[in-house]
């Protein structure tokens, strides 16, 4: 049948299942928007692209679909660069459209023309310029193989204003794409399951590191399968936080930077990691010369450059990581390391008493005291989207996942403002499920705007402002490396209440821990989006801390709590 | 050790631009980089050269597996294999110096494809040991000019790489520096 592109377009986004689209529009898109209104498809207006591109990570994170976002051409499609940059980082799939400025005056410098496909050339999986009609139905459905298949990630399909007008024969192809240069699977060979077994049916200290590739895999139960059978204790990345349930006495926690102690410790003291799709980023590895010396390495990996890129590496398989330890399992041993298990116990014993939840608050607001309650006020079911900085380390220390998926957060790019649209796109994927963002006060700022998105959409998410007037993750690094010389740290900020109330929303301020319950359930109660400010204290630090560069093990550790009540006036 | 990658790309606006933003993006550092038809319609051949001691040989290939448009990669470094670059060279004369750079000439194979009253431009086709010998020989005449193609590459043999057809993915798993003598890449060929 005959149809206009602009009609193409969303015929093949509904028939990809797409329910929802966050967007704005514009010049060299609205002919995608005039046709919008005869297909089953909601639309979000967002109040900046980079909320729509956020959103529509915070939708595919949630939901394990591709999420989408949709643009004009110029200033809307360039805005959307951060968050295409940050679903990128985090192999996160989502299919960005944006309008460009008719095929005719491509690069003649025409209004709003921007060469976007140029620009995202390095932070998408791949994109397109689409100057037909006729192309269009073809680059969308590349575009949803691309994003959702392999090592996911964002794509991009340009389309020139012209092609939206234009008119060309559409017919829906339902067979599998194939793109001749484009092979996502890999099959592991026996031989290379071979020598990967024979070293985890060697090992005395071995221990799993798992990252976002046991969930964007739907990897987790295979994980804890394997770690089960073999015995073997699971450290998580920040993105794999939730992969494996908190309470599993398997799981050890998050490793790194702002990793607990003992999983560092036990990082360095394994005689064997098993690297389970995750890629050894720096903030989880610190200095690589020291890192994981004594440890043969044995790396599951869905994208073949990850392998041996940071950490050289024993065996590599490439493959998708369930269907690798699916295949692995046959191959393992069933094994006991209480020795080892015992061992990292005795280190977890001796730190978990300097854990802040077990501070007496005196009066004060500590944000790990915020967020350990929140995390028992939802009873651990919520999803729970952060921002960067202090409070997304807080919250991967203090709120405890048990569910793949309910952690969302900006671990690669660390993209500040990512939170609050994520977690609305989030709650579009998930309206049944509890949906709090946890942000900084900085950070929320950054997008800030889409509470207005939130009121005209009356979604219902509910946000907790980690508020301590200070960029709290920049401010704790001048604190300990630069002399406390805060130099464009603190904030003067808005009055969040108002703020909430200015947009018809919400605002509850705590000042004190006991005002915490009643807070939630006034949060709760309340059917529209609801903005909590919680004043926290403002020069807390977040421990253990291994400096950037440094070596894992050379940690600054957490204050004990009998010291820090001492000090205590 | 220089290594000569060969990759087989679909000849698509913007693919040059994907692998030359990819080199920069990584940066990887390359020696020279070629690109032109090949037999087979909508498929363009690349010849890259790395230096291997400043860029891991590995990390190049398995990032331009990473691109849609790139069909496949081969590392012909280990195989037998005709390497070739040419070079334009334009060298000054005189009637005291023509037939000493004449001589040179035939001696490296050259073809003199211009001559002025005060110049000639020789053209000299090998590898790049030659070339290079070839302009240290006559750099003492002038040079007044000079271009360079960068190097193409073929195996020797009846076989080809068959774009249509997987490389070997075992690179994937190579320790550094180890090369995999039994992958599909040789028995193809």
């Amino acid at each position: 049948m005959q149809l206009k592109g602009a009609q193409i377009i969303w015929e093949c986004l509904v028939r990809k299942g797409v329910k929802v689209v966050f967007g704005y529009p514009g010049g060299a898109i609205l002919p995608a928007y005039d046709a919008m209104l005869d297909y089953p498809i909601h639309h979000v207006l967002v109040r900046h692209e980079q909320g729509a591109t956020h959103m529509a990570d915070g939708y595919a994170r949630a939901s394990g679909t591709v999420g989408v976002a949709i643009a004009t051409s110029g200033p809307g499609a360039s805005n959307m660069v951060t968050g295409i940059a940050t679903a990128m980082m985090d192999s996160v799939p989502i299919v960005c459209i944006t309008g460009q400025v008719g095929s005719k005056v491509i690069g003649s410098d025409a209004f709003q023309e921007i060469d976007v496909t140029g620009i995202t050339l390095p932070i998408t999986k791949h994109n397109f310029l689409v100057t037909h009609p006729e192309e269009i139905a073809q680059a969308i459905r590349e575009a949803f193989f691309i994003a959702e298949s392999g090592r996911q990630g964002p794509v991009l399909v340009d389309i020139t204003k012209d092609a939206q007008q234009a008119s060309a024969e559409f017919e829906w192809d339902d067979t599998p794409v194939r793109l001749p240069g484009y092979r996502p699977q890999h099959r592991p060979q026996s031989a290379e399951l071979q020598r990967a077994a024979d070293l985890i049916n060697n090992a005395q200290r071995p221990l799993i590191l798992a990252g976002h590739g046991i969930i964007m895999s739907s990897g987790c139960g295979e994980v804890l399968a394997f770690a089960e059978r073999t015995d073997t204790p699971i450290a998580l990345t920040l993105l794999g936080l939730g992969g494996v349930p908190a309470s599993h006495p398997l799981n050890l926690g998050m490793m790194g930077m702002h990793g607990e102690a003992w999983v560092n410790s036990a990082i360095q003291q394994a005689d064997l990691l098993l690297a389970f799709g995750m890629r050894f980023d720096d903030r989880v590895t610190g200095n690589l010369q020291t890192y994981a010396v004594n440890a043969k390495k044995i790396h599951i990996e869905i994208d073949p450059s990850e392998i041996n890129k940071n950490v050289n590496v024993d065996v590599g398989i490439v493959g998708d990581l369930r269907e690798t330890l699916l295949e692995l399992l046959p191959y393992v041993a069933e094994r006991k390391h209480a020795e080892w298990r015992a061992h990292i116990d005795g280190m977890k014993g001796e730190v978990a008493v300097r854990d802040i939840q077990y501070l007496p608050d005196s009066g004060h607001l500590y944000a790990a005291h915020v967020i350990n309650d929140l995390w028992r006020l939802t009873k651990g079911q919520a999803i729970v989207v952060t921002d960067v900085g202090q409070h997304q380390m807080w919250e991967a220390q203090y709120y405890k996942h048990e569910q793949p998926r309910t952690l969302i957060t900006s671990g690669g790019l660390g993209t500040m403002g990512f939170a609050f649209p994520a977690a609305m796109g989030a709650k579009f994927a998930r309206p049944d499920t509890e949906v709090w963002a946890i942000v900084g006060d900085g950070g929320f700022q950054m997008t800030a705007a889409e509470l207005a998105t939130a009121a005209q959409e009356k979604i219902k998410i509910n946000v907790a402002i980690i508020n301590n007037g200070y960029l709290g993750m920049v401010r704790q690094w001048q604190e300990f490396f630069y002399e406390r010389r805060y130099a464009a740290t603190p904030l003067r900020n808005p009055d969040f209440v108002k703020l909430a109330e200015a947009h018809g929303l919400v605002g509850i301020r705590v000042t004190k821990r006991a005002e915490i319950p009643s807070a939630y359930e006034a949060a709760l109660a309340e059917p529209g989006t609801v903005l909590v400010d919680f004043r926290v204290e403002q020069e807390d630090s977040v421990f253990p801390m291994v400096p950037a560069g440094a070596d894992l093990h050379a940690m600054i550790r957490r204050p004990s709590p009998l010291a820090e009540t001492a000090a205590d006036p | 050790m220089l290594h000569t990658l060969v990759a087989y790309v679909e000849d698509k606006p913007g693919v040059l631009n994907r692998i030359a933003s990819l080199f920069r993006r990584r940066a990887f550092n390359i020696e020279s980089l070629t690109v032109g038809h090949t037999e087979q319609l909508g498929v363009s051949r690349m010849t890259i050269v790395i230096d291997g001691s400043q860029t891991s040989v590995e990390r190049v290939e398995q990032n331009l597996y990473k691109l849609v448009n790139v069909l496949r990669v081969d590392d012909v470094s280990s195989l037998p294999a005709v390497v070739r670059d040419l070079a334009l060279i334009k060298v000054k004369t005189s009637p005291q110096t023509r037939s000493e750079i004449l001589q040179l000439a035939h001696i490296f194979r050259a073809r003199i494809v211009d001559v002025s009253k005060t110049t000639v431009i020789l053209e000299v086709t090998g590898d790049e040991n030659k070339i290079e010998a070839t302009i240290e020989m006559l750099r003492p005449f002038g040079i007044v000019e000079m271009v360079r193609t960068g190097v193409v590459a073929m195996v020797r043999g009846p076989g080809r790489f068959d774009p249509a057809e997987v490389a070997a993915w075992a690179s994937a798993t190579r320790k550094p520096g180890e090369r995999d003598a039994n992958s599909n890449i040789s028995s193809s060929v």
